[in-house]
């Protein structure tokens, strides 16, 4: 049984994009069969990050509609052969995924591949809900600021009522916290929430931290998810996201600012 | 001046932004939470009077009644009456 794991936020901007990537490609560089899915009809994004947009010839809703097959419009990754990008169309109107229809291509991929990775849109619309509805697992991505916090939290309830398997019955779909672009100095400053406060405030299991990191834009620039960057510190944190998904215990890095020294903080700098 | 700043900082231990939004969030949170899950105020009435009605021809106990309001896709509102009958006859009359 392959898992499906949505990575969901309800706000805009927060990352989801970026970890859907940078996990994707995590997992398959472990060895594991991936599709990653962008969700996000209308307004792709996935396959720039990915750096896969030249080689898009069929997408999700020609799949949907008949008009191409699965094997047509997925696109194997050039870097790790066990990955594949479902890409979204650029074009169509949001309303061409239903429940019947997604379940189906979801049920043909889980053939295949271990781990389904549905990249979600921002919002709580009728997009969002297809990329939760059928998902076993929800990375919530969430950046240590308020507006996005509260999202989470709404998308947590969406979670819980709205899923397939809220609707069935079956055990809940399993949270992950994901805090992205987070800043240890400035918690320690006082100005950014820390990982334990969005932690009392959400209450799910912290799956992890990645700090604020140069690296990250550079890796969208380049089209190579930022996981592929193991000097940086972004890249790092990932890979400890993509080995606690896959049951290791790893200490959480990158929590506490790098400590000034004694001269520097008398005399400012 | 860092020098100033850094023993003037020690001293107030004034309410940083972040606490604020820990704050805020927690209150807005919560109340958001309980919308959620909130059941209109006649329920429990409505419960009670159903049960009433039911107890006069047959035999429910409490376990085997169930009552729930559930809101589907924002517009569709559904009542669900779940109720047990058990093999025991009971007279009506």
């Amino acid at each position: 049984m392959a898992r499906i794991i949505v990575v969901t936020s309800g706000k805009g901007g927060v990352g989801k994009t970026t970890s859907s990537a940078a996990i994707g490609l995590g997992l398959a560089l472990k060895g594991h069969k991936v599709v990653l899915i962008d969700f996000d009809i209308g307004l792709r994004n996935l396959d720039l990050i990915m750096g896969c947009e030249r080689r898009v010839v069929y997408d999700f809703v020609n799949v949907i509609n008949g008009e191409a097959t699965l094997n047509q419009a997925l696109i194997k990754d050039k870097r790790v052969s066990s990955l594949s990008i479902l890409p979204a169309s650029q074009t169509r109107d949001k309303d061409a995924l239903n429940k019947e229809n997604v379940g189906k291509v979801l049920e043909e991929l889980g053939k295949t591949y271990d781990y389904i990775i549905c990249d979600s849109p921002a919002g709580i619309e009728a997009g969002a809900m297809m990329a939760l509805y059928y998902a076993d697992e929800a990375i919530v991505t969430t950046n240590p600021e308020v507006s996005s916090v509260r999202d989470s939290d709404r998308i947590l309830g969406m979670l819980a009522s709205r899923s397939r398997r809220a609707e069935q019955g079956l055990e809940p779909i399993k949270e992950h916290l994901l805090l992205t672009r987070y800043s240890p100095k400035r918690v320690e400053e006082g100005e950014m929430l820390s990982v334990e406060d969005v932690k009392d405030i959400l209450s799910i299991p912290l799956l992890g931290v990645i700090p604020e990191s140069q690296a990250v834009l550079k890796a969208s620039n380049a089209g190579e998810p930022v996981i592929l960057d193991t000097e940086s510190d972004a890249g790092k944190a990932y890979q400890d996201v993509v080995d606690r998904l896959l049951g290791d215990t790893v200490e959480f890095r990158f929590l506490t600012a790098e400590k000034k020294g004694i001269f520097s903080r008398m005399f400012g700098g | 001046m860092a020098l100033l700043d850094y023993f003037l900082r020690k001293k107030e231990k004034q309410v940083t932004t972040a606490s604020k939004a820990k704050e805020r969030l927690q209150i807005i949170v919560a109340h958001e939470r309980n919308n959620r899950n909130k059941q209109p105020d006649y329920l429990p009435q409505l419960t009670e009077d159903i049960l009433v009605v039911l107890r006069k021809y047959i035999h429910v106990s409490d376990e085997s009644f169930s009552i729930n309001l559930d809101n589907k896709d924002g517009d569709l509102n559904v009542l669900e009456l779940n109720i047990e009958l058990h093999d025991e006859p009971t007279s009506t009359d």
